[in-house]
């Protein structure tokens, strides 16, 4: 259906089903438990799991199918914001002008990027994107002031032109919308404990990353991701059979660009503002951490990883010293301080401690991200159990990376 | 012509610590074929060896001081750093004063370490592993020291001076035969060039004068042959990323008086080390010193008045833009080997 394999199409389904219905399972605590905290199902987090799944599926179909590693894709993303932005300010507060632009402006930017760095591969390559976005994020900081607002940033003012809104009413302040469905606009719902949000503005980034998502996939299994796998296996093999590599490294550049625009746009809809931070290196880095957690080369694996470091960075930043003994207060005294002293540095403001940790594990031993895992797992249970001993083994312990 | 000295010798210090952290990349890229994203860190981990050295020597015990009496008439308590019993007051205020310089001998073998532990416990598994996988990983190590050192220390830069004889500046145009009040230098950027210039020559005559670095040298150009001539090239690569973690670390701990040492200080040097290192070419040891302080010097020059007015933001911008040109005219950098990360 759609173009598409039974298995794929299912994994799309699965996709839907899981964003549309996100706002029921990321709240499983009733708002007065202590649990609460461990709830995502608040509108601002929502969102920002399916944009950065929309900037992790985009970077996936670079990084995962052609194995050239981009360290400068934040400077789309940059790019795509500030384009939004601008649109926001002169023309409409209506999304759609705004996230149309963004996605242009970055598939040009990318043009231009991945024409000159595509010329070498490896890690010049990295090293070629790192420096644009470093060149990108100083110029937006220091001389662009004037299109990019330096440190300040920009956020729509009441004073714009906005030539195809009408002036604002007295004392409103301008909002992101579409067609007057305010982005912000939300409904909430109580049942029993539980309070569930549903957010404008996350259905619709949501329903543009299924689209991104099922566009993934008929690249992925279209005869030009075929050509892009070749050029991860082998790139002089495919040299000797006299095909030239770079239209297909630079289409693939080029559409990941956009999806990081995309993602750019639609960050700006959701809180109206934009800033140079957004092209840091370490944003980049984000981004590279995010498709390797959740598996790269996979289809669904960037998304989760997306979800899972957003989700861990909104909650467990949030976890501080009280929080803590709160937690270990049912245990010895002594036993509860440890514990307090062992856990903090890795909670609160430690949140990038166990970012990095989380980093380098992975890395180590599960190259192939939580995908990889799940399949390990998913073969421990289907093996045919020979013996009952056998897979006592397997399970306790798992198999090393190599 | 003034104006021509002046930016030159403004471009020496941060080419020193360029040239100095290219120069540990290269020697760990050159005999491990690693590409290490967690060198910077060295770097800032050196430089609060610095920071640690000069909190311990004030470490200091409350004594009261019968001589002296606060306002309520009782004998007031004064502060006395241990290192007083030890050596004496005077003696005790030199040692304190020279912190920083004291602390390279505390950040050598500190550093080597370090250094050897990060090779034997981690980089040691990567060796197969795609190049991806490397910068990968040494990028989260990056993160993970960085954070260490911002639980410990805080995130606030932490001053830590020069000695009092190196403080200050002196006119080095006079010196030169300038007219004086042209080329007003500070004196401890001048020791800092001084110390890279001397750290770069020692490591270049280790590897070129001993037999050590002889058989590294032969290692580089061809691992596997000098592994069968029956010589542990393994054991002889770890020391090496030792030295390298050690020249990274007493490049940070000289940098200290120049910039107060926070715990990004090593991310905002890794990433202009990297162009450096590319621009030099990567794997030659002389292509990066010469870059580091090319481009030093050039982002000095980029940084006069005359040339902002010019094109406005150059200077923030000129050493990419540098890479990127010499990367399409040049792919092998400045001073790059063929056949070195070509695949």
């Amino acid at each position: 259906m759609l173009g598409l394999n039974r298995k794929d199409f299912q994994l799309l389904l699965l996709v839907i089903v899981l964003t549309a219905l996100a706002p029921f399972f990321l709240n499983p605590f009733p708002v007065e438990s202590s649990l609460a905290q461990f709830n995502a199902g608040y509108p601002d987090l929502m969102q920002r799991f399916v944009i950065f799944g929309i900037f992790a599926i985009g970077f996936n179909i670079l990084f995962g199918l052609t194995g050239y590693l981009s360290f400068g894709h934040a400077a789309f993303l940059g790019a795509g914001s500030y384009a939004a932005i601008w649109m926001m300010k002169l023309l409409t507060m209506n999304i759609i002008p705004a996230v149309t632009l963004s996605i242009i402006v970055a598939g040009v930017f990318s043009l231009a990027v991945g024409f000159i760095s595509l010329r070498r591969s490896g890690i010049y390559f990295s090293i070629l994107t790192l420096a644009f976005a470093q060149m990108s994020y100083s110029l937006a900081y220091s001389v662009l002031t004037p299109i990019t607002g330096g440190e300040t940033g920009l956020q729509p003012k009441i004073s714009d032109p906005r030539i195809f809104d009408g002036p604002l009413a007295a004392g409103a302040s301008p909002r992101a919308s579409l067609f007057g469905l305010e982005m912000n606009s939300t409904y909430e719902m109580a049942v029993g404990g539980w309070l569930f949000t549903f957010n404008v503005g996350y259905y619709i980034a949501a329903i543009l990353m299924v689209i991104s998502f099922y566009v993934a996939i008929r690249i992925f299994r279209s005869p030009f991701g075929l050509m892009l796998r070749a050029v991860k296996s082998n790139q002089n093999r495919l040299g000797y059979t006299g095909v030239s590599s770079r239209p297909y490294t630079l289409a693939a550049f080029v559409i990941s660009g956009m999806y990081a625009g995309l993602a750019g746009g639609l960050l700006v809809a959701m809180d109206s503002q934009a800033g140079a931070e957004r092209m840091f290196w370490t944003a980049s880095g984000e981004v590279v951490l995010m498709t390797i957690l959740g598996g790269a080369g996979t289809l669904i694996g960037p998304v989760l990883g997306a979800g899972l470091i957003k989700y861990l960075e909104n909650i467990v930043s949030k976890i501080n010293e009280t929080v803590l003994t709160a937690w270990f207060d049912w245990m010895p005294s002594v036993l509860q301080d440890i514990l307090v002293a062992v856990v903090y540095p890795f909670v609160g403001k430690g949140w990038h401690l166990t970012l990095g940790l989380m980093f380098m594990l992975v890395v180590i031993f599960l190259p192939g991200g939580l995908m990889e895992g799940l399949a390990r797992i998913g073969a421990l249970f289907s093996r045919k159990p020979k013996s009952s001993d056998d897979n006592v083994d397997g399970a306790a312990k798992p198999s090393p990376a190599e | 012509m003034e104006a021509l000295v002046l930016q030159i010798v403004n471009g020496l210090d941060k080419g020193s610590a360029y040239a100095l952290i290219a120069l540990g990349l290269t020697l760990i890229f050159g005999t491990l074929g690693v590409v290490n994203f967690a060198h910077g860190a060295l770097f800032m981990i050196g430089a609060f060896c610095a920071v640690t050295l000069s909190r311990l020597l004030t470490l200091s015990h409350v004594v009261i001081d019968d001589t002296k009496k606060d306002f309520l008439g009782n004998p007031s308590k004064v502060e006395v750093p241990y290192i007083y019993d030890f050596f004496g007051q005077a003696t005790g205020d030199v040692i304190i004063d020279w912190a920083v310089p004291i602390s390279i001998l505390v950040a050598i073998p500190v550093m080597m370490l370090i250094g050897v532990a990060i090779e034997r416990g981690l980089i040691k598994h990567f060796y197969k592993r795609a190049h991806a996988d490397q910068i990968l990983v040494t990028f989260g190590l990056a993160i993970v020291l960085q954070e260490i050192i911002k639980y410990f220390y805080g995130a606030n830069p932490i001053p830590t001076p020069a000695p009092d004889a190196f403080r200050g500046s002196f006119d080095f145009g006079a010196m030169l035969g300038f007219d004086p009040n042209v080329i007003i230098y500070p004196y401890w950027r001048l020791v800092y060039f001084g110390f890279a210039a001397i750290v770069i020559s020692a490591v270049f005559a280790f590897l070129q004068f001993t037999t050590f670095g002889m058989v590294v040298r032969a290692g580089m150009a061809d691992r596997e042959t000098v592994g069968l001539l029956g010589i542990n090239i393994d054991k002889r690569f770890t020391i090496m990323f030792g030295l390298a973690a050690a020249v990274a670390g007493v490049a940070g701990v000289m940098y200290t008086p120049i910039n107060s040492p926070n715990y990004h200080m090593g991310m905002d040097f890794l990433v202009l080390s990297f162009v450096v290192v590319v621009v030099g070419g990567m794997g030659s040891l002389l292509g990066a010193v010469l870059a580091g302080f090319l481009l030093g010097i050039l982002e000095s020059f980029a940084s006069m008045g005359a040339v902002l007015e010019v094109l406005p933001g150059i200077n923030q911008i000129i050493l990419y833009v540098v890479a990127i040109i010499i990367l399409l005219t040049r792919p092998r950098g400045l001073m790059g080997r063929a056949g070195v990360m070509e695949d």
